[in-house]
């Protein structure tokens, strides 16, 4: 077998390679939410948006043959999504995190209905970039061979680091995110910054879901997604907010649940399943790590809900 | 009529015709989603209700399904009164069976009493449902840790251990393609209610919730949960162990929903595996908030989702729908549900005047 020939080498090659391609869902999901949560709302929702995304990402693929309608398709049914919950947060004495919840259950429990026709038939794939061209290796070359997505993913958090330091839409998203009087007393309306900073975040988090279909693992079925979105919520505290720190942060919980099936390949196959929890297990370590009672997380918007 | 009993008939009436007219307003939105997909919303509704209320079979295996939701939803109800949403009773139910089958499997074997090894079963899983939520509430109150966030980190967490037990440690060697514990045994397991096809685990579900009512609103420890619950600051104020009461709280949540677990492996499946983690815990969210985190409300509002539970597989058969359906519209139902919210203080309800009442009825907003 070919794996052999690299014997435990293959470990941290194999998180590696899981790392580059596990991480790109978490990276959009992640990037979306840090903008809604700087406007100063949570959207727990997103594990719905994602799952809704891979399934119409998928489906459109299928039926228009192109991918990247599939992802463009996506990312509108994450903005519907986004709008929702942005028109009923908007109303008086709701509160964001149930609501989150609720789409949650209703994006998926939507996906699971609309997605039936398309388990079983097969959709084209997004194209990958050949990085690994230089090797002889396999296992290098499969590990390099990067999707234009997580490329993407990249630039967009480097880009949006910038935005919320040096634009005014990012300076308006963060002053309506540490305070809604102070905003409107600069005569900004709060909750149509929210509106917009929370479609803007589902359709990526519909994007990262179509990654998951159209690329991997490749294929929709209704185990797709099992915690990635409520995993990058947690991410982004951990990540204070701050769009580079989502990028590192993905590429960390890629890693994390690529270590189970690397380990297995190399025969280790006891607590299989411990290593399947090892991503929430890190989130909530480092969640308790890097919280205290008595200040608040360096970075926190002061309008967000989880952290008041 | 005074003022006071104004207020006190003001606030029922919302109470009850908010959710209800939430209800009507889902089951429009859901008729036309359906409708949308080619089936008639009449023909639906008619069979959703014989599956769910139409025969005594189909009572039977409404009760059935409210039994462990009864419990479950006390897991998100009761942090609720002191303010948290804790959104992670499946972790918790799912470690309340493993537990309770760790505990009962070496006491079937060795022929304890069945009504001892019951005990203890119902013990170990409240004991590891208690301490699971129990947690989140003590990392809220030590670390400041979203308890939303860490409670539903630790379904995927406690999902995990079970599948690594039941694979490993746990395994009967004769489960193949379906890796189990090994079975209690008919002989040990929860029976039925005397003429009935409902098991005990529906009673044992009512008498919690009519407990955890009780001890929330007719006890001092209820009084300060909920003083808390209103506003931390006054509580400290008052002297009240807020640390104390958030731990206590969390694990009373997570010890019903523990049991919930229990029962669920002694009273239905005999043996704990995968199936345990069949979204209890999170219809228990919705039963929960449509309850209004009231758990003598949560009742009636179980047996409710029970029902559309129970007619899932009707709606399979005859409509030739997928069994998402059912999710379908207990999403709708919880969304409409929560942006009803807002109407609360503001509805003018024909009967009660209710202006004189806003600022009571508004609450914390």
């Amino acid at each position: 077998m070919e794996d052999a020939a690299l014997g435990w080498w293959g470990v941290p090659l194999a998180v590696i390679a899981g790392a580059i391609r596990i991480s790109t869902p978490f990276l959009f999901v992640s990037l979306g939410e840090c903008l809604t949560e700087k406007s100063g709302r949570i959207n727990l929702g997103l594990e719905g948006t994602l799952v809704m995304g891979a399934m119409g990402g998928y489906g459109t693929a299928y039926l228009t043959g192109s991918p990247w309608a599939g992802v463009l398709v996506a990312g509108f049914l994450g903005m519907v999504f986004g709008l929702l919950h942005a028109t009923i947060c908007a109303l008086p004495k709701v509160n964001d995190i149930a609501v989150g919840i609720a789409l949650m259950l209703l994006g998926t429990g939507l996906a699971f209905f609309l997605g039936k026709p398309f388990i079983q038939p097969t959709a084209p794939h997004l194209p990958a970039v050949d990085f690994g061209f230089w090797s002889d290796v396999p296992q290098i070359r499969s590990a390099l061979q990067i999707n234009v997505l997580f490329v993407i993913g990249a630039l967009l958090a480097v880009a949006m680091l910038w935005g919320f330091r040096s634009t005014r839409a990012g300076l308006i998203v963060r002053m309506v995110g540490d305070s809604a009087d102070a905003a409107r007393a600069m005569g900004y309306a709060p909750d149509r910054v929210r509106m917009w900073s929370t479609m803007a975040g589902g359709f990526l988090a519909g994007v990262g879901g179509s990654f998951l279909s159209l690329y991997y693992p490749g294929s929709w079925n209704e185990g797709l997604s099992s915690g990635q979105g409520i995993t990058a919520v947690a991410l982004v505290i951990f990540a204070r907010w701050n769009p580079l720190y989502c990028f590192y942060a993905s590429l960390l919980f890629g890693g994390a649940s690529a270590l189970g099936p690397a380990l297995q390949a190399v025969g280790v196959t006891q607590g299989y399943y411990l290593f399947n929890a090892a991503p929430y297990a890190l989130t909530l370590l480092i969640m308790v790590l890097a919280s205290s009672s008595r200040r608040k997380l360096a970075g926190a918007p002061g309008e967000l809900s989880v952290t008041r | 009529m005074s003022e006071d009993t104004r207020l006190k008939y003001g606030r029922a009436a919302e109470a009850i015709a908010i959710p209800l007219m939430a209800v009507l307003v889902s089951m429009v939105l859901f008729g036309g989603f359906v409708a949308a997909v080619g089936v008639d919303p009449i023909e639906l509704y008619q069979l959703m209700y014989r599956g769910a209320f139409g025969t005594w079979f189909s009572w039977q295996n409404t009760l059935q399904r409210a039994a462990p939701l009864l419990l479950v939803a006390l897991c998100t109800a009761l942090p609720a009164q002191l303010g948290m949403v804790v959104i992670g009773a499946e972790g918790a139910l799912v470690l309340g069976g493993l537990a309770a089958m760790a505990a009962g499997l070496p006491l079937a074997g060795a022929g304890a009493p069945v009504i001892v090894t019951q005990v203890v079963m119902a013990a170990a899983g409240m004991l590891a449902g208690g301490l699971w939520i129990g947690a989140t509430g003590a990392l809220r109150h030590r670390r400041g840790v979203s308890e939303t966030i860490s409670s539903l980190l630790m379904v995927y967490i406690a999902v995990a251990i079970l599948n690594h037990m039941v694979e490993g440690p746990m395994r009967d060697p004769a489960s193949l393609n379906k890796p189990s514990t090994p079975a209690i045994g008919e002989a040990y397991m929860i029976g039925d209610i005397p003429g009935m096809d409902v098991h005990w685990g529906f009673v044992l579900g009512v008498v919690f919730c009519i407990a955890a009512y009780v001890l929330m609103f007719h006890t001092t420890f209820g009084f300060a949960a909920r003083m808390v619950g209103g506003n931390v600051r006054a509580g400290r104020a008052a002297g009240l162990p807020v640390g104390r009461l958030v731990v206590l709280v969390t694990m009373l949540g997570g010890a019903a929903a523990g049991l919930a677990g229990m029962i669920e492996v002694s009273a239905v499946h005999g043996r704990a595996n995968a199936t345990l983690a069949a979204g209890y815990g999170f219809t228990g969210i919705l039963v929960a908030f449509l309850a209004r985190q009231n758990p003598l409300a949560v009742i009636p509002v179980a047996i409710l989702m029970g029902g559309i539970g129970a007619s899932g597989g009707l709606l399979q058969r005859r409509l030739d729908l997928p069994d998402a359906t059912v999710m379908v519209l207990q999403g709708i139902l919880f969304v409409v549900l929560l942006a009803s919210e807002t109407l609360y203080g503001r509805l003018r309800l024909p009967v009660f005047s209710l202006k004189a009442l806003l600022p009571t009825a508004s609450g914390k907003a």
